[in-house]
C-alpha cells in the first residue's frame, strides 16, 4: 500500500510540473522567438518558423539585423530620449508625490481631506478620455526658457514629462504606506522642534524603501511603455521615444529580421531588469491590490 | 508641501477633463484661423443619432405588391429617404447600420455615424469577453502558483513576463505570429492537422481579427491580475484551511466556502481594473489593424484619436472622450452595485 501511494504522489508531481511547464511555454515562446529571430537573416527566419528551429539560435547567426536597424532609424537617439524622459519623470514623480503624500498623512491643513478625495477620484478617469483635450491644452501652454516666453509644448521633452509627474496612483501608494508608519515617531520629532521638511527627509524617507521601489517600478513601466501620448506630441524625430520609433519599421514588405532586432533591443533590457528584480516587480503590482 | 503635486494634477488631469466636456459643445479644432463656436449638442447628435425605419413593399395601382427581378418584394430606395427628404427630416444624413425582414417589408436601424456605432459595439464585445476570460484565467493561474512546490517562483516569474513588455512590442510580434503565409500560428495548426486546417489570415479577416486581438491582449495582461489574485489568496488565514481539512471538505468545497469568500474584495478590484483597462483599447488596434478589416476592430478610443488627432477635430474627439467616460463610470457603478456587500 505504502509503495502505491508513493508512486501516486510521484505521478501527481509529474502531472503538476507538466501543466506548469506547458503554460510556461505559452508565455515564453513568443519572447524567445523574438530574441532568437533577431539573430537570423530574414529568409532563414521565415524558413525556420516551420519547425522548432524557430526557438533555437542555429544556422546563420549574426548581429547584422541590429546594424541594419540602426541604419534604418536613429535608434540611439530614440533610446536616449526614452531613457531621459522615463528617468526624469520617475525621479520627479517620487519626489513630488512622496512630499504630497507626507502632507496628506501627517500635516493638518485646511482643505486637506477634500484635496485628497479629489486626487483619489482622478483614479477613475482613464488617460484615454483626457488625451485629446490635453493635446490642445499642451499646444497652447506657455514656457519660460532661455529665449523668453514661448507658447506651445508640442515637440519637446517637457510635454512628455511634466503631465505625468504627479498622479493619483503614486500619491495613493505613498499615503497607504505612510499611514502604517508609527505616528509617535513623528510626534516626538515635532515636540523636539524639528521642521516638517526635516521630518520628511530624516525620518520618513529612510523608512520608505519598499514604497519607493514600488512607485518607481510602476512609473517606470508606465512611462517607458507609453505610446498613445508620444505619437501625438512628437511629430519631430528629435524627441521621439523608442515605442514611436517602431513606426519606422511598419512598411508593406516587412523586414522581419530587423523588426525582431529592434523589438529585442528595446525589450530585453527591461526583461533583464525585471528578471533581476522580479520579487520587487511582483510585490509592487501586488501592493496596488491590497486594500483595494 | 502638497502644492506642486496638486497644481500639476489640476492642470494636467482635472482641467483637461473639464475641457473635454466644454470642447464637446463647440466646433474646436487643433489649428484653426477662426475662434471656436458653441454648437450645443450637435457633436453628440452627429455621433449618437440613431433611428428605426420600417419600409413596406411598394404596391402598384391595383394594390398588388411589386416584385423585383429576384422575385422579392420591392422596397422604396433607402437613399431617397435619408437624402434631404422633407418628409423625414429626422433621418437626414443617416445610413443603414443593420436591418432585418419583417412581414413583407424590412426594418432598418439607421445611424448617423455607423462607424462610431460599430466602434461602441466592438469595444463592448472586447470588454465583455476580456473581463471574465482574463479574470478567470488569472485566478486559475494564481491557484496553480499558490501551491507549495519546489521552483514555483520560477513559474510565477515566467507567467508574469509579458506584463513588463510593452503592448506595442507585443502587438508587432504577434502580427508576425498571426501572419497568413509566414505566421507561426498557421504553421503550427497545419502541422498538427497534417495540412487539413487552411491558412487563415487572422488579422485580415473580419470574423477573426477582433478575436485574435482579444487572445493576444489576454496573453499579455493575465500575469498582472494573477499577481493581484495571489496577494488576495495570501490574506486568507491558513487556520481556515486547516479547519476545512479536519471537517473533510472536498477540494471544490474548500474553494467554494473558504477561498472564494476570502477573495471577495480582490474579485471586485480585478473586475473593475480589467474593465477600465479594456475600455481603453487602442495600441493593439493602431499597430495591428488600424480599425480594419471592414471596421471589425474599430474601437471608441481609436475613433477618438483618429478624429481628435488624425483629423484635428478636437471637438468630436472630446465628445467621444466624454461618451467613453460616461460609459466607464456607469459600468463601474453598476459593477459596484452588483458586487456590493449584501446585508
Amino acid at each position: 500500500m505504502a509503495q502505491i501511494s508513493q508512486d501516486n504522489r510521484g505521478l501527481r508531481l509529474v502531472v503538476r510540473y507538466s501543466v506548469l511547464c506547458l503554460i510556461a511555454a505559452i508565455f515564453s515562446f513568443p519572447l524567445i522567438f523574438m530574441v532568437v529571430s533577431s539573430l537570423k537573416p530574414s529568409e532563414q527566419l521565415l524558413a525556420d518558423a516551420h519547425s522548432f528551429r524557430a526557438l533555437l539560435p542555429v544556422g546563420d547567426i549574426s548581429l547584422n539585423n541590429y546594424f541594419d536597424a540602426f541604419k534604418r532609424a536613429p535608434v540611439a537617439l530614440f533610446v536616449f530620449n526614452s531613457v531621459l524622459v522615463t528617468g526624469v519623470t520617475v525621479i520627479a514623480s517620487l519626489a513630488l508625490c512622496s512630499v504630497a503624500a507626507f502632507a496628506f498623512t501627517f500635516v493638518n491643513w485646511k482643505g486637506r481631506d477634500l484635496a485628497l478625495t479629489v486626487i483619489l477620484a482622478t483614479l477613475i478617469v482613464p488617460f484615454e478620455t483626457i488625451a485629446i483635450p490635453l493635446l490642445l491644452e499642451a499646444s497652447k501652454l506657455p514656457w519660460i526658457g532661455l529665449d523668453g516666453i514661448t507658447w506651445g509644448w508640442l515637440n519637446s521633452y517637457r510635454v512628455q514629462i511634466v503631465p505625468f509627474i504627479a498622479d493619483g496612483l503614486t500619491i495613493y501608494l505613498f499615503v497607504q504606506y505612510f499611514k502604517d508608519l508609527p505616528a509617535e515617531l513623528i510626534e516626538a520629532a515635532r515636540v523636539e522642534g524639528a521642521s516638517w521638511f526635516a521630518i520628511y527627509r530624516r525620518i520618513v524617507m529612510p523608512l520608505s524603501g519598499p514604497v519607493l521601489a514600488t512607485a518607481a517600478i510602476l512609473k517606470f513601466l508606465a512611462m517607458y511603455n507609453q505610446y498613445l501620448w508620444p505619437i501625438m506630441v512628437t511629430q519631430e524625430e528629435q524627441y521621439r521615444p523608442v515605442m514611436v520609433g517602431l513606426q519606422y519599421f511598419f512598411q508593406l514588405n516587412r523586414a522581419w529580421g530587423e523588426i525582431m532586432a529592434y523589438l529585442s533591443l528595446i525589450t530585453v533590457p527591461v526583461l533583464a531588469f525585471y528578471l533581476y528584480l522580479q520579487k520587487a516587480f511582483i510585490a509592487s503590482i501586488a501592493s496596488t491590490g491590497v486594500k483595494g | 508641501m502638497a502644492g506642486p503635486a496638486i497644481a500639476l494634477i489640476l492642470v494636467f488631469v482635472i482641467a483637461p477633463f473639464f475641457l473635454a466636456v466644454g470642447f464637446s459643445f463647440t466646433n474646436q479644432r487643433l489649428v484653426s484661423p477662426n475662434p471656436a463656436e458653441f454648437i450645443g449638442l450637435s457633436n453628440y447628435r452627429q455621433l449618437l443619432g440613431v433611428g428605426v425605419l420600417h419600409l413596406d413593399p411598394l404596391t402598384d395601382a391595383a394594390g398588388a405588391v411589386v416584385l423585383d427581378e429576384q422575385g422579392q418584394p420591392k422596397l422604396s430606395e433607402l437613399r431617397k429617404i435619408t437624402r434631404k427628404n422633407p418628409d423625414y427630416p429626422q433621418f437626414d444624413g443617416m445610413r443603414e447600420w443593420f436591418s432585418w425582414s419583417s412581414g413583407e417589408g424590412r426594418t432598418y436601424v439607421l445611424a448617423r455615424d455607423v462607424v462610431f456605432m460599430t466602434a461602441i459595439l466592438n469595444t463592448f464585445i472586447f470588454v465583455l469577453v476580456v473581463a471574465p476570460l482574463q479574470g478567470g484565467l488569472a485566478l486559475g493561474l494564481a491557484l496553480l502558483i499558490n501551491q507549495r512546490l519546489r521552483g514555483i517562483n520560477v513559474f510565477r516569474a515566467i507567467y508574469f513576463m509579458p506584463v513588463v513588455v510593452s503592448i506595442v512590442v507585443v502587438s508587432l510580434l504577434w502580427s508576425f505570429i498571426y501572419n497568413q503565409n509566414e505566421g507561426i500560428l498557421n504553421n503550427i495548426l497545419s502541422a498538427i492537422s497534417f495540412g487539413a486546417i487552411p491558412r487563415i489570415d487572422w488579422l485580415g479577416n473580419p470574423s477573426t481579427a477582433l478575436g485574435a486581438i482579444i487572445f493576444m491582449s489576454v496573453w499579455q495582461a493575465v500575469g498582472f491580475h494573477m499577481v493581484i489574485w495571489l496577494s488576495g489568496l495570501q490574506t486568507i488565514s491558513p487556520t481556515l484551511y486547516e479547519a476545512g481539512a479536519i471537517e473533510g471538505a472536498s477540494k471544490w468545497q474548500t474553494f467554494r466556502y473558504i477561498t472564494w469568500p476570502g477573495l471577495r474584495n480582490t474579485a471586485v478590484l480585478v473586475l473593475v481594473v480589467i474593465t477600465m483597462q479594456a475600455f481603453g483599447l487602442f495600441s493593439q488596434i493602431d499597430v495591428m489593424t488600424k480599425g480594419g478589416p471592414l471596421d471589425s476592430t474599430q474601437t471608441i478610443v481609436f475613433q477618438a484619436i483618429q478624429r481628435g488627432y488624425g483629423k484635428q477635430d478636437i471637438s468630436a474627439g472630446s465628445a467621444i472622450s466624454v461618451i467613453l467616460f460616461v460609459i466607464v463610470l456607469s459600468v463601474s457603478l453598476i459593477q459596484r452595485y452588483l458586487t456590493r456587500e449584501k446585508a
